[in-house]
C-alpha cells in the first residue's frame, strides 16, 4: 500500500519500517515482543463475540452473516438516482449509501444562484419530499437500510426519510436510515457546513434524542474518522479524532439529561481502510476495544451490545491513482481484503475511475464484485479473526492502542474538540500532514506504484470511460421545483416553517418541526433558509 | 533588479469543501518563495475577484473538485474582464480530465494542473506565466 518509510541499504535490503502512525516495525516478532507490550489473551483480546470485541463483534463473525456492501450511490436526478439504486440491489447490494448534490449538501435549492453548475453533479438533487418519492420509488425500505451522506442538513434529510416511507406506508418503527450527520469532521475536512460549531452540534444532537424516541432502527450519526483520513491525518490520529468527536455529541446529548446508555448504542462510524494493511487491521480492532473500554468504564454503559463499535470500513480513496487507473481495480482488492482481516461489518469501496469522475455504472459494480469475491471465493468467512494470536498482529494492535490515546490526551489537553476545531488546531495538523505525504510522495520517500515508480510515460492516462453530466437533468430538477413551488398549498409551508422558526429560537428539538415541514412539501432551501437566519454562518479560523 | 515576490489567491470556489489540495498547494508555492493568500471555502466567484483586486495579486489559483471547472471559470474570466483584471494570470487544479483542458485554455485559463501534478511544475509554471505577463499590468 506504500505508506510506510522504508529505509533501505545500496542492495535494497530493508532497514527500517516506519508506519504514518509512527510505529516502526521491526523484521520478526516472537512471543517476546507479546510479553514486552504487556498483552493478555483475557484482558486484550476475549474470545469472538466477547468483550473488549477486539477479535469480533459476533461470536461466529462472518459465518453467521457476511459484510453489508454499500457502495455510494448517488446522482443527477433523482429518476436517474432510483434507476442506479435497483441496479445495485439486483446485483446483491444490501445496502444503500445516498450521494447528494453540493447544492444539496449546503441546504441550497437547485434554482438558487449558488447552486449554479452543481446540480446533479457529485450527488442526487434533493428540493423537497417530492424528490425523495421519486428516489425511493419501489425500494422495500423497511428491508434496504439507507445511509444518508448528509450532514449540515441532516436533520432534514431524516425527517424526509421519515416522511417518505410514512407515504410508502413503511412505519417509522420499521426503517433504518443512517444520515452522516458529523458535522464537526465536515469542519475539518470535507468542508460541507454551513451553522457555527455549537448551533452544528446542537442539530446533531437533536437528531439522536429524535431517533432514540422516535426512530427504533435508524443510526442518527456515522462519526467519520474516515475524511480526516483523507484529509491528511495518519491512521492513529483518524481514530483519537473520531472518537474525540463523538466525546463531543455524547457530551451534548447527555447534557439534556439522557445517559449514554440510551443513545450510544445508535453510533457508527465511518473509517478509512486505506494505509498500509498491517498498520489498518491493528487499528481496526484497537479501536474496537477501546470503544468499548471507553463506553464502559468512562461511562457507565452496561448493555454488551451498545459497547460495539460499529460501521463502515472502507473507501480508501486517497489511495487511488489518476496514473494507471486499472491498478485502482487491484488497490481496492486489497483495501477490501484488510477490510475482511478486520471484521468490517459493514463496507464499500471507491472505484477505479473515482481520480477522474463519479463512477460509472461498471466501474460501480466492480467494486461490489470485488466485495462479494472476497466474502463468496476467497475463504474470508472460514474463521473468525484469522489473525489473532500473530505475535506481530498482537504487538501492533497494543501499540496503536497506545499512539491512539496518545493523540486523544493531545485534543482533551486542548480543550476537547469543539474547541481543536473552532480555533483550528486540528486543521493546521492535518494539512501540514497532507502536505508532508504529498511532498514524500513527490521525492519518492513513500512508494506509490505507477506514479513515482514503474511509470509508463506512453500510457493514454484518461483510457476510462467517464460518468456524462446531463445539462438536461438540471431543467429537469428546476422545472419539477417550480411546478411544486406553484401546485403545494403554500400556507401549509409557511405555517410550518414559521412554526420551525419559533420552535428553533425557543430551543425545542428541531426534529419533529422539520417531519411537519417536509409534510407539506417545504424545500430544503427553506428549511435550510430559517436554520441559517437563526444561527448564522460558521467562519472557518484561518490556518495559515 | 531582484525578482519580486509572486503574489497567489488560492480560490476555492463553489460549495465543494474538499480543500486538501488546495491547501497543500498553498503550503508548497509557500516554500516555493511566493506570498501566498487562501481565500477558505464557499466562495462565489464574484467573492474571489473582490480579493483579488484588493489584494493585488500576480495569480489566481482556483481548486475545483466538484466537476464544475468549465462554467466556474467562464465566469470567472468574464468578470475578471468586466473588472478590467483579465491580465492577472489565471490557473485552476482538482479532478479534471485531460479533455478538458483545451477547453479551460480556450476559456483564457493560464495553466491546468489536474491532480497529481508535481509541486515543482506549478511552482515553475507559475514563475513563467507571471513573467509572460505584458509589462506595466
Amino acid at each position: 500500500m506504500g505508506v510506510a518509510k522504508y529505509v533501505k541499504d545500496k542492495q535494497d535490503a530493508i532497514k527500517e519500517v516506519i508506519y504514518q502512525s509512527g510505529i516502526r516495525v521491526k523484521s520478526a516478532y516472537t512471543p517476546q515482543d507479546l510479553e514486552e507490550v504487556g498483552f493478555d489473551y483475557a484482558a486484550d483480546l476475549g474470545d469472538p463475540g466477547q468483550y473488549p470485541f477486539t477479535r469480533s463483534l459476533h461470536p461466529q463473525g462472518y459465518r453467521s452473516r457476511a459484510w453489508t456492501t454499500r457502495q455510494y450511490t448517488g446522482f443527477g436526478t433523482p429518476e436517474e438516482t432510483n434507476k442506479r439504486f435497483k441496479l445495485m440491489i439486483s446485483h446483491g447490494q444490501t445496502g444503500l449509501n445516498v450521494a447528494f448534490d453540493l447544492p444539496t449538501q449546503m441546504g441550497y435549492d437547485s434554482d438558487d444562484a449558488k447552486a449554479l453548475g452543481e446540480v446533479g453533479r457529485v450527488g442526487m438533487a434533493v428540493d423537497s419530499l417530492r424528490d425523495f418519492e421519486i428516489a425511493f420509488q419501489d425500494i422495500p425500505l423497511d428491508r434496504i437500510g439507507s445511509g444518508l451522506t448528509i450532514n449540515a442538513v441532516a436533520t432534514i434529510m431524516l425527517a424526509m426519510y421519515q416522511v417518505v416511507a410514512e407515504k410508502f406506508g413503511y412505519p417509522k418503527a420499521k426503517i433504518s436510515a443512517t444520515p452522516q450527520n458529523d458535522i464537526l469532521k465536515e469542519m475539518i475536512g470535507r468542508g460541507a457546513w454551513i451553522f457555527p460549531v455549537e448551533h452544528a452540534v446542537r442539530l446533531v444532537g437533536d437528531s439522536i434524542e429524535y431517533a432514540v424516541k422516535e426512530l427504533p432502527r435508524c443510526n442518527p450519526v456515522s462519526i467519520c474518522g474516515y475524511h480526516i483520513r483523507e484529509s491528511g491525518a495518519n491512521p492513529a490520529q483518524e481514530i483519537a479524532c473520531a472518537f474525540e468527536i463523538a466525546k463531543a455529541y455524547m457530551e451534548n446529548v447527555i447534557a439534556r439529561g439522557m445517559p449514554a446508555e440510551d443513545f450510544v448504542g445508535r453510533f457508527s462510524f465511518n473509517l478509512n481502510v486505506f494505509g498500509n494493511l498491517w498498520e489498518q487491521i491493528a487499528k481496526f480492532r484497537a479501536a474496537r476495544k477501546m470503544w468499548a473500554k471507553m463506553l464502559k468504564e468512562e461511562y457507565g454503559v452496561q448493555d454488551k451490545k451498545k459497547l460495539f463499535l460499529r460501521g463502515l470500513f472502507g473507501g480508501g480513496g486517497s489511495g487511488l491513482t489518476k496514473e494507471q487507473p486499472e491498478n485502482n481495480i487491484v488497490r481496492g482488492a486489497f483495501y477490501a481484503l484488510g477490510a475482511a482481516l478486520s471484521g468490517a461489518q459493514t463496507t464499500a469501496l471507491c472505484s477505479f475511475d473515482e481520480a477522474y469522475t463519479i463512477p460509472t455504472p461498471r466501474a460501480a459494480l466492480l467494486s461490489l464484485r470485488t466485495l462479494e469475491l472476497i466474502m463468496e471465493e476467497v475463504g474470508l468467512r472460514d474463521t473468525v479473526d484469522p489473525l489473532a494470536g500473530s505475535y506481530f498482529i498482537e504487538t501492533l494492535t497494543k501499540q496503536m492502542e497506545t499512539r491512539i490515546q496518545a493523540d486523544m490526551k493531545q485534543i482533551q489537553e486542548i480543550g476537547g474538540m469543539v474547541h481543536a476545531v473552532a480555533t483550528g488546531f486540528i486543521q493546521r495538523k492535518v494539512s501540514q500532514q497532507a502536505y508532508e505525504y504529498e511532498k514524500g510522495l513527490q521525492t519518492g520517500a513513500y512508494v506509490k506504484v505507477g506514479v513515482n515508480k514503474y511509470r509508463d510515460t506512453s500510457e493514454d492516462q484518461t483510457d476510462v470511460e467517464l460518468h456524462e453530466y446531463n445539462e438536461q437533468w438540471v431543467e429537469q430538477q428546476i422545472a419539477r421545483l417550480q411546478e411544486l413551488r406553484r401546485t403545494r398549498d403554500n400556507r401549509a409551508v409557511a405555517r410550518t416553517l414559521q412554526d420551525l422558526e419559533q420552535g428553533t429560537r425557543a430551543g425545542q428539538n428541531v426534529m419533529p418541526l422539520l417531519v411537519d415541514c417536509c409534510r407539506a412539501y417545504a424545500t430544503v432551501g427553506e428549511m435550510a433558509g430559517v436554520l441559517r437566519n437563526i444561527f448564522g454562518e460558521w467562519h472557518e479560523p484561518s490556518i495559515f | 533588479m531582484a525578482e519580486n515576490r509572486i503574489k497567489v489567491l488560492i480560490g476555492k470556489p463553489g460549495l465543494d469543501g474538499h480543500d486538501r489540495g488546495a491547501k497543500v498547494v498553498a503550503l508548497a508555492l509557500r516554500d516555493a518563495g511566493m506570498e501566498v493568500i487562501y481565500t477558505g471555502l464557499h466562495q462565489t466567484v464574484e467573492q474571489i475577484v473582490r480579493i483579488a483586486i484588493q489584494e493585488a495579486v500576480d495569480v489566481i489559483g482556483l481548486s475545483i473538485m466538484s466537476g464544475a471547472h468549465i462554467p466556474i471559470c467562464r465566469k470567472l474570466r468574464e468578470l475578471m474582464q468586466a473588472e478590467g483584471i483579465e491580465d492577472m494570470r489565471v490557473v485552476v487544479g482538482g479532478v479534471i480530465p485531460k479533455q478538458d483542458i483545451p477547453k479551460l485554455k480556450a476559456i483564457g485559463l493560464d495553466g491546468v494542473f489536474p491532480g497529481g501534478t508535481p509541486f515543482e511544475r506549478i511552482v515553475t509554471e507559475i514563475k513563467r506565466v507571471v513573467n509572460r505577463r505584458p509589462a506595466g499590468a
